[in-house]
């Protein structure tokens, strides 16, 4: 089935959404580069690797970038939705590593809704929650027609407001409108 | 008056850790560790102030000895100090090891000038310090009978007092005490017969004015130090409360007035700390740290909100306390039309975060000058320091993502075709570089002792974009990190 990108991304405002896969961490800052304001990161502390801010140059101003480091899931979880609820950053990325329950997944609703902010929920695959508005399973690709290539695949398999689809999906640098650098390389046949 | 305290020095150390027999402090002074405080019994042993220590041990040889404090020392001569505003307020230093008081209407409330020596001299001899009390007229009077009169009491006549003691109890340079002595005018009675013109033209003006204020032609303050302003209000309630809306209430009140003292010293609170005592005299505190100085009591109220929640009021709560621990100075800033509001949530949202998981957990990053992938960004908490320098990133050359160093299969310089990491077999299908990366020689990176790295940007086959690095001192492959 076809659909146009467009109107599944950037994603809805004001909600908590999942993505997981290989590639779910370009598809968070990718998002990020498209919205405006601060962006919190949520991390678990005892975790070796780092984000390199050099690396989310190139997509967004790593000055508005925040990390949080939490001590366990839990804390993880309030810090989110005090951080959705007050609506003072733009987006609020955090990493899960254990399922979310109903109960917190619709607390984090409610507090985008509040807030006016959106939520962004780094998953394993199988672990996305009933509550998230859509969930995208993102995966790189290998791009045997250039180098220096982001291409990903981007495939939406859960959307609360629409159908599903999935899409080749590069990012370009070089475009001035931010809006225009997420490219739609072919959509394939599901 | 003046109080001289000779052993200040040794006499702080000797509080903290008593010990018998002879003891000295040193200080390293133009390449020479000489003498610069020592106990009575040391001196007994023949040492004196000045004296090279190697030389001290030769004549003592159970001498005790430590590296003097001075920082420590002035700490303790400004507690000294405090304790001295209870005989009067006008209190001001002397040196490193002095206090001058101005006893002017003040010392008939402790009955006269005799009974408030014998008061400070028993105070003092409790508290293991000795001291030297020199009481006249005037400043330099003072001075000079505390530190050279033989019985020290209170003076009346500063001339027939001053006149019997050395030139040097004038507070004059060295070189001019030593002049002084050679023209035989060894003694203050000398100088005041002495003709003054041929003085002055001799000795400038200096030798003079100090001579005129020690006899008091010449006025001469004391200096005071203020009191540094004590940012802490309280508030006792005839009946206890335990509601978390009073307690509230309570707050903002404290705060109020808090902030007005804080307005108008022109600072901001940084650390605030809420004492509530119980009517079982248990207290409970409650700290709260705020990602800037503030001083506004709308925005810090509502911070306030959810620690209050946590307080155990027991049986009632009926005194509050509030004090700002830490203070920093505000910079007033020009109110514009450009929305300065939205900076002011964030530093809100990190403080109220930051409550919950510590205030230092919440990070941003800095640029840093280096080469190295992992030093090329400073991590600095959000909250002490602000964004600033320019991310000058080539696009697309560092990878998003940074592992600790994770080893393959591999020695050979080529990148390998196939390898497996983390479990999963990864087929090579482009491999742009090598990048070489030299370590910093200047400073010492457990990390970086294989030496130089190559860096290779792998693009599988199976999808993922590692950052692959090859040692050549060390032939290995490591996986440092992934792209986006």
């Amino acid at each position: 089935m076809q659909s146009d990108l467009t109107t599944h991304f950037p994603m809805r405002n004001a909600r908590v959404h999942e993505a997981c896969g290989a590639a779910a961490l370009g598809f968070a800052v990718v998002f990020a580069s498209l919205r405006q304001g601060h962006v919190l990161l949520i991390r678990e502390s005892w975790r070796a690797d780092v984000v390199n801010p050099m690396g989310a140059a190139p997509f967004f101003d790593p000055a508005r970038l925040l990390v949080a480091f939490v001590k366990d899931q839990t804390e993880g979880l309030a810090v989110m939705e005090e951080a959705l609820r007050d609506g003072a950053v733009g987006t609020v990325i955090a990493e899960l590593n254990k399922p979310l329950d109903l109960t917190a997944g619709r607390r984090l609703q409610l507090a985008a809704k509040t807030g006016n902010t959106t939520g962004l929920c780094l998953i394993s695959e199988d672990m996305g929650s009933n509550a998230a508005e859509t969930r995208w399973k993102c995966d790189p690709v290998f791009d045997p027609n250039g180098s220096d290539s982001t291409l990903m695949r981007w495939s939406l398999i859960k959307n609360k407001s629409g159908t599903l689809c999935s899409w080749y999906v590069r990012w370009n640098p070089y475009k001035s409108d931010p809006a225009h650098r997420v490219v739609v390389v072919s959509t394939p046949v599901n | 008056m003046s109080l001289w305290f000779p052993r200040l020095s040794t006499e702080r150390v000797l509080r903290l850790r008593p010990q018998t027999g002879p003891f000295a402090l040193t200080l390293k002074e133009s390449n020479a560790n000489r003498i610069y405080c020592l106990n009575a019994e040391a001196e007994q042993s023949g040492l004196h102030r000045g004296m090279p220590f190697s030389d001290a041990r030769a004549f003592c040889a159970g001498l005790n000895s430590q590296v003097v404090d001075l920082a420590a020392d002035q700490r303790f001569l400004l507690v000294l100090r405090r304790w001295a505003t209870r005989y009067c307020p006008w209190v001001g230093l002397e040196g490193r090891d002095g206090l001058t008081l101005d006893i002017t209407g003040s010392a008939h409330l402790f009955g006269g000038e005799v009974a408030l020596i014998a008061d400070i001299q028993r105070h003092l001899a409790r508290a293991g310090i000795s001291v030297a009390i020199g009481v006249a007229a005037t400043r330099g009077a003072a001075w000079a009978v505390a530190h050279y009169a033989v019985n020290p009491a209170p003076v009346d006549d500063a001339q027939a007092a001053l006149a019997p003691l050395p030139v040097a109890a004038l507070r004059l340079e060295n070189k001019t005490v030593v002049a002084l002595q050679r023209l035989g005018l060894r003694h203050i009675g000398d100088l005041i017969q002495a003709a003054r013109a041929p003085l002055m033209r001799r000795f400038g003006p200096d030798l003079l004015m100090r001579l005129d204020q020690a006899l008091g032609t010449q006025p001469e303050e004391i200096t005071p130090l203020a009191e540094p302003p004590h940012y802490a209000v309280r508030i006792t309630l005839p009946d206890p409360i335990g509601l978390a809306e009073d307690v509230m209430a309570g707050t903002a009140r404290l705060l109020d007035q808090l902030c007005r003292k804080l307005v108008s010293n022109g600072v901001g609170a940084r650390v605030l700390q809420l004492t509530l005592r119980r009517v079982d005299r248990e207290a409970q505190q409650v700290e709260l740290r705020l990602a800037r100085a503030l001083h506004d009591p709308a925005r810090i109220l509502p911070l306030f909100e959810r620690a209050v929640q946590g307080v155990d009021a027991g049986f009632g709560i009926d005194q509050l306390r509030l004090e700002a621990s830490r203070v920093e100075q505000v910079v007033q800033e020009q109110i514009s039309h450009v929305a300065h509001s939205k900076q002011d949530r964030l530093d809100d949202l990190i403080t109220r975060i930051g409550a919950r998981i510590g205030l230092e957990n919440i990070q941003r990053f800095l640029p840093a000058d280096s080469h190295i992938p992992e030093r090329s960004f400073l991590i600095a908490p959000a909250a002490f320091s602000t964004p600033d320098g320019a991310w000058g990133a080539p696009p697309l050359s560092r990878p998003l993502q940074l592992f600790p160093p994770e080893g393959i299969a591999g020695h050979q310089p080529q990148p390998p075709t196939r390898f497996r990491w983390r479990r999963m077999g990864l087929t090579v299908g482009r491999a742009i570089g090598p990048e070489r990366i030299a370590p910093e020689w200047w400073l010492e990176d457990e990390n970086w002792r294989s030496g130089l790295r190559d860096y290779w940007r792998i693009e599988t086959r199976e999808g993922r974009r590692l950052w692959l690095f090859y040692t050549p001192q060390a032939p290995a492959w490591f996986v440092h990190g992934e792209f986006a």
